[in-house]
């Protein structure tokens, strides 16, 4: 039998945090956005949190919890709310699909953090690593041993 | 902290980054993603129950974008792609980025998005992924110093 399910929180935004910090733990987040959240639901995960309200709650909580740690929290918008019976695992059954481009970037992060940091000091822009200035057109080839590594992961 | 201008909205590609996404809103302009898109779906009573993120009528909107004998999935997509290419003022593209690598749908909207982007002729920041510190560097200088010398021109 199909589930009637209405549109959930209409009107909300839904937020994800991101920390990748030695210093900051998403217990830590969750603590300090608690200190300001009116309207707001705060969901802690593994890798941070979930904000969803009322986008002006939102981003009140967000601005609130970025000063913890700046440099090592990212943010970005969520299509689907918390507890989404079509994307939650509790309703699934096994693991949730998705968070492959979450899973790539949290290995990236870490430089992002370190140029965030540097951007952001008052060090003059030439002692800074230039701006390349643009990309190659071409499509660089795939790395050899890149594809060694991919065919090893896919072998079980 | 971003200095005193008109917000932009800054199309990012993949459209699901988290760094695009934070970086954009960092420096204080607003990114239009993906999750915009299927947000605007789900939340939209209709006769699907729940409301679906894609439906059989997204392939008939992505014609608006795409010729009729563009595969399925590829108007699928520009559904979700297209509303914000639209309204988007400026663009941040990763190149060769390894995660949007897929199937051909996937690598035909991504060609096609770069190419409706270029054809807007709105600004566009092209860069790639870092690959250690001095590269992260530059990318968010890169990313900065294109978002801080936008004229948004709002009509």
């Amino acid at each position: 039998m199909k589930q009637k399910i209405p549109p959930l929180y209409q009107g909300t935004v839904t937020k994800y945090v991101f920390v990748e910090s030695y210093k900051t733990t998403p217990d830590d987040l969750t603590s300090r956005a608690y200190e300001v959240s009116e309207k707001v639901m705060i969901k802690e995960t593994c890798f941070g949190l979930q904000i969803t309200g009322e986008e002006s709650e939102v981003e009140r909580a967000i601005a609130h919890i970025r000063e913890v740690d700046p440099s090592h929290i990212f943010v970005k918008d969520r299509g689907f709310p918390p507890g989404d019976p079509r994307r939650c695992r509790a309703n699934l059954g096994g693991a949730r699909p998705g968070y492959f481009g979450h899973e790539f970037e949290m290995g990236v992060v870490k430089w992002i953090s370190r140029g965030i940091e540097e951007v952001s000091s008052s060090k003059p822009d030439s002692s800074l690593p230039a701006p390349s200035p643009s990309t190659p057109e071409e499509t660089p080839f795939l790395d050899l041993q890149k594809l060694k590594q991919i065919i090893d992961a896919e072998v079980p | 902290m971003p200095r005193c201008h008109n917000v932009a909205k800054v199309f990012i590609y993949p459209a699901t980054s988290l760094i695009l996404s934070d970086l954009v809103a960092r420096f204080g302009h607003k990114p239009l993603g993906t999750a915009l898109s299927i947000r605007e779906r789900i939340q939209t009573a209709g006769l699907d129950s729940p409301p679906l993120q894609m439906t059989p009528d997204d392939a008939k909107r992505g014609l608006r974008w795409a010729a009729v004998e563009v595969p399925s999935g590829v108007r699928g997509r520009m559904s979700l792609f297209g509303p914000l290419i639209d309204e988007a003022e400026a663009a941040v593209i990763v190149k060769h980025a390894d995660f949007a690598f897929g199937c051909m749908g996937c690598a035909r909207t991504d060609e096609l998005v770069e190419f409706l982007i270029k054809q807007k002729k709105v600004p566009t920041l092209e860069v790639e992924y870092p690959s250690d510190e001095e590269t992260g560097i530059a990318f968010v200088r890169n990313i900065k110093e294109f978002l801080q010398n936008l004229e948004v021109s709002h009509e």
